[in-house]
């Protein structure tokens, strides 16, 4: 018996008490969507868990009315410290039902029970709780004293962490005075309509957060619609882009928060037995489904065959399997599609040229499965080292020098975050300085906080998430008021007269409409 | 009896030096009255294309330079525009037609915004970056750095202020610059390159194109190697085209101001054009 070999040990459903089938909450209530209805599955099993409901253009109207509602009435005449309080009840709440969340998340994501018990739902409360802390003390924020909210936002969140991200989204647009309309990924509703009952038990009032499930039409049309302030949307650069062109000429600001392709850059002094461990969380962490996932392993040339060596060893201890059983380390591939996305890069890896090599590893029959693979012999110009595969495929390049891994690291149109290893504290902020990513791990790797800013360089979007800076995303300075472009241009003169800078902070999709809905100025 | 002036020929300014266009095109820049005054280039695409080559290859010397570097090289500009006062209000009354106390207070603004931007460039980071208080024996670091290459319409009714008002804060904080002058005002613009060429800036940081605004800022908003575009002055052009343009490579987009001063001095100008970079340095257990 290998000590791979083991007792099954599956956390159990029964904290579960789930419906059969789930509306849209809307201005505090379930109601029925008026889109066609559709199964979510758990991806291990392909069993359907629940009938989801589907809004369209309709209960999108209705959702923005309540929510639009809720800011004029309650929300932002609420003072801020009784926002904070909504908020810290909200984290208690997660925190109270944290083991009921975390099988749901596992159940209906895949993730290993581990993963979202220990990081995800823990990081749900923390993100409320901070967040909480700052609706009374919004002067601090760095937009100046007495700043405002922006109204309604718009918030779209993907698939990978479902309520990480809607915590991500929600707890600051909430502690700023914001209203929400929060669309989750069409696989991954439950843990946000779930959250919807911890909204009731918080009593917070009718219309200050609203959840629509459906799929990408209902998105488009949440990022189209005319009474949205903001629009904040984590999911992929494809999509990111058509936000960014549907929001085109509108007054909605926007933060996107896109794809990546992290470089995870290992010196040949770094201490090497957390440099392996790192590397393993950097691209098999929630099977590499993490935007800012080490996906691109840069080893100086001289240690590269110890660390492939050692990386070969310890992936051929991970578990793979049933993402409830508290032993698993490796869950479930989220999607038949998303399956089928991570079969086809790597195929073409392999066909490129680069050494495809997987541990033995027995997969489920049912269900979406992928074996942790890394590739070597892997150059620069492969399809595996450009795009996003998302998935847990690791590829390898090698380099001499500092500045060649740095210029290695910098070649692609992402910039979202990047990992050093290196025992050498200059050579860490050195290289820090000259990478082109909006968050570097030095020593570490996939590390989260309320209180950290999240976000990307380049093509991995704009603006920020978490921190002061991500709680800035969702204020506007004292008395702005956003000038309209088309009014008649007076000469300038001489005074100052304070002028809100109408600057695009982040990301949104739908590019077709944008060519007929686009108009000048405000809505 | 009176001396016949020398005219000054009005050229690009790209890559620290003063190109025609190489298209070979000029066009008439006139007194509000319709006196010619000057033949301004009439830059075309591939002279946009230059200036960002220009403008990328310049992005690591100055965004390499110490901050205190840049404030004394930006503060050495506004010196320079001091120095030649009399000649851009002459430039201005002449072209924009307004009294000479206009285009002296216009003058002076211009200079003293310059000063207050040179002097942000070893502050900013202070004000807009921070530590982060998180849960684990991380140092966790945010700090604001340029964004690259920024492409600016400047505000089209002002000869130089509105020029200096979308530069300035873009070159704060180390990104460098493909500006479009006002069409119908140019020549302000080439004579701040000249202040620009003497001056300590590196050759590239700045760029500055004449000619029509509508023809060249859409190759410059749907250039992959721009990114960020200031259509602060493109508030006259089909701007929502080139916002959508930009979405095709996420540039960041500043859209067209409003008001009568379109580009008003703010710190928000500065850490617009910047990226927020968040670094976790792991604190060893003792």
């Amino acid at each position: 018996m290998s000590f791979l070999d083991y007792a099954p040990a599956p956390e159990s459903t029964a904290i579960l008490s789930l419906k059969n089938e789930y509306g849209l909450f809307i201005n505090g209530e379930f109601v029925d969507g008026n889109g066609t209805p559709f199964a979510t599955i758990s991806p291990a099993t392909e069993k359907k868990i629940a009938m989801i409901s589907s809004a369209n253009e309709a209960d999108v109207d209705r959702a923005v009315a309540a929510a639009r509602a809720a800011y004029d009435n309650v929300w932002s005449r609420m003072s801020g410290s009784d926002r904070g309080k909504y908020l810290f009840r909200i984290a208690r709440l997660v925190q109270e039902r944290a083991r009921e969340l975390a099988v749901a998340e596992s159940l209906d994501n895949g993730k290993p029970i581990k993963e979202s018990r220990d990081v995800d739902v823990p990081l749900v409360a923390a993100w409320f709780f901070y967040y909480a802390g700052w609706a009374d003390k919004l002067d601090h924020a760095g937009v100046g004293p007495n700043p405002a909210s922006l109204g309604v936002a718009g918030q779209i969140i993907p698939w990978n962490f479902p309520l990480l991200m809607l915590a991500w989204k929600i707890a600051p647009a909430l502690a700023a005075g914001n209203t929400v309309v929060l669309k989750p990924a069409e696989t991954t509703s439950l843990t946000a309509l779930l959250f919807a009952e911890i909204l009731q038990q918080a009593d917070l009032p009718a219309g200050v957060v609203n959840i629509l499930t459906g799929a990408g039409a209902t998105g488009s049309a949440l990022v189209n619609h005319g009474d949205v302030n903001k629009i904040a949307f984590t999911g992929s650069t494809n999509v990111g882009r058509g936000i960014a062109r549907a929001i085109a000429g509108t007054d909605k600001r926007v933060t996107l928060e896109l794809g990546g392709k992290a470089a995870n850059i290992v010196f040949d002094d770094a201490p090497i037995d957390q440099a392996i461990e790192g590397i393993v969380n950097g691209i098999f962490f929630n099977q590499g489904h993490v935007c800012c996932a080490g996906s691109r392993l840069l080893v100086q040339e001289n240690i590269h065959d110890e660390v492939v060596d050692r990386l070969k060893q310890r992936l051929s201890t991970l578990r793979l399997g049933d993402p409830l059983d508290k032993n698993t380390d490796i869950g479930a591939v989220n999607s038949a599609a998303q399956l089928e996305r991570i079969r086809t890069l790597s195929d073409i890896g392999e066909a490129e040229g680069a050494e495809r090599w997987s541990p033995d590893c027995v997969l489920p029959s049912e269900g979406f499965w992928f074996a942790p693979t890394i590739f070597t012999n892997v150059s620069t110009s492969h399809r595996i080292a450009r795009e996003e595969i998302f998935g847990p495929v690791l590829s390898v390049l090698t380099f001499r020098t500092p500045a060649e891994a740095i210029a290695k690291a910098n070649n692609t149109p992402y910039g979202l975050s990047a990992g050093i290893w290196s025992d050498k504290g200059s050579r860490i902020l050195a290289v820090a300085d000259k990478l082109r990513a909006g968050v570097i791990w030095a020593n570490t790797f996939n590390k989260f906080d309320p209180a950290s800013p999240f976000g990307g360089y380049k093509e991995s979007g704009y603006g920020r998430e978490g921190g002061r800076h991500g709680l800035g995303a969702y204020l506007k300075p004292a008395g702005s008021v956003r000038q309209v472009p088309s009014a008649p241009a007076a000469d300038l003169t001489t005074s100052a007269a304070p002028a809100e800078l109408a600057a695009t902070e982040v990301a949104a999709p739908a590019a077709t409409e944008a060519a007929t809905t686009k108009k000048k100025g405000t809505k | 009896m009176s001396r016949l002036a020398v005219p000054k020929t009005y050229k690009l300014y790209i890559g620290g030096k003063f190109p025609r266009s190489e298209s070979g095109r000029t066009y008439e820049v006139t007194t509000r009255s319709g006196e010619f005054l000057a033949n301004a280039a009439k830059a075309s695409r591939k002279d946009a294309r230059d200036a960002v080559v220009a403008a990328r290859s310049a992005v690591s010397g100055w965004s390499g330079a110490t901050p205190y570097n840049r404030g004394q090289v930006l503060y050495r500009i506004a010196e320079l525009l001091e120095g030649r006062r009399v000649q851009f209000i002459s430039e201005i009354e002449q072209s924009e037609g307004i009294s000479i106390e206009a285009a002296t207070a216009q003058v002076d603004e211009a200079i003293d915004r310059w000063v207050w931007y040179a002097g942000w460039a070893d502050k900013y980071v202070q004000v807009a970056g921070n530590a982060n208080p998180v849960s684990g024996p991380y140092f966790n670091l945010s700090v604001p750095e340029p964004t690259g290459v920024v492409a600016i319409v400047a505000p089209q009714k002002s000869s130089l202020l509105g020029l200096v008002s979308v530069v300035a804060p873009a070159l704060v904080a180390g990104n460098t610059v493909v500006v479009i002058a006002s069409e119908a005002l140019p020549l302000s613009a080439i004579s701040l390159s000249e202040v620009l060429a003497t001056s300590d800036v590196p050759g590239g940081v700045v760029n500055i194109l004449t000619g029509s605004p509508a023809e060249i800022t859409p190759w410059l908003a749907s250039h992959a190697d721009v990114n960020a575009l200031d259509l602060t002055g493109a508030g006259d052009l089909d701007w929502i085209d080139l916002e959508i343009a930009a979405a095709e490579t996420l540039k960041r987009v500043l859209r067209p101001g409003g008001g009568a001063d379109l580009a008003a001095p703010s710190l928000d100008r500065i850490t617009a054009l910047t990226e927020t970079k968040t670094v976790w340095h792991t604190k060893s257990l003792i």
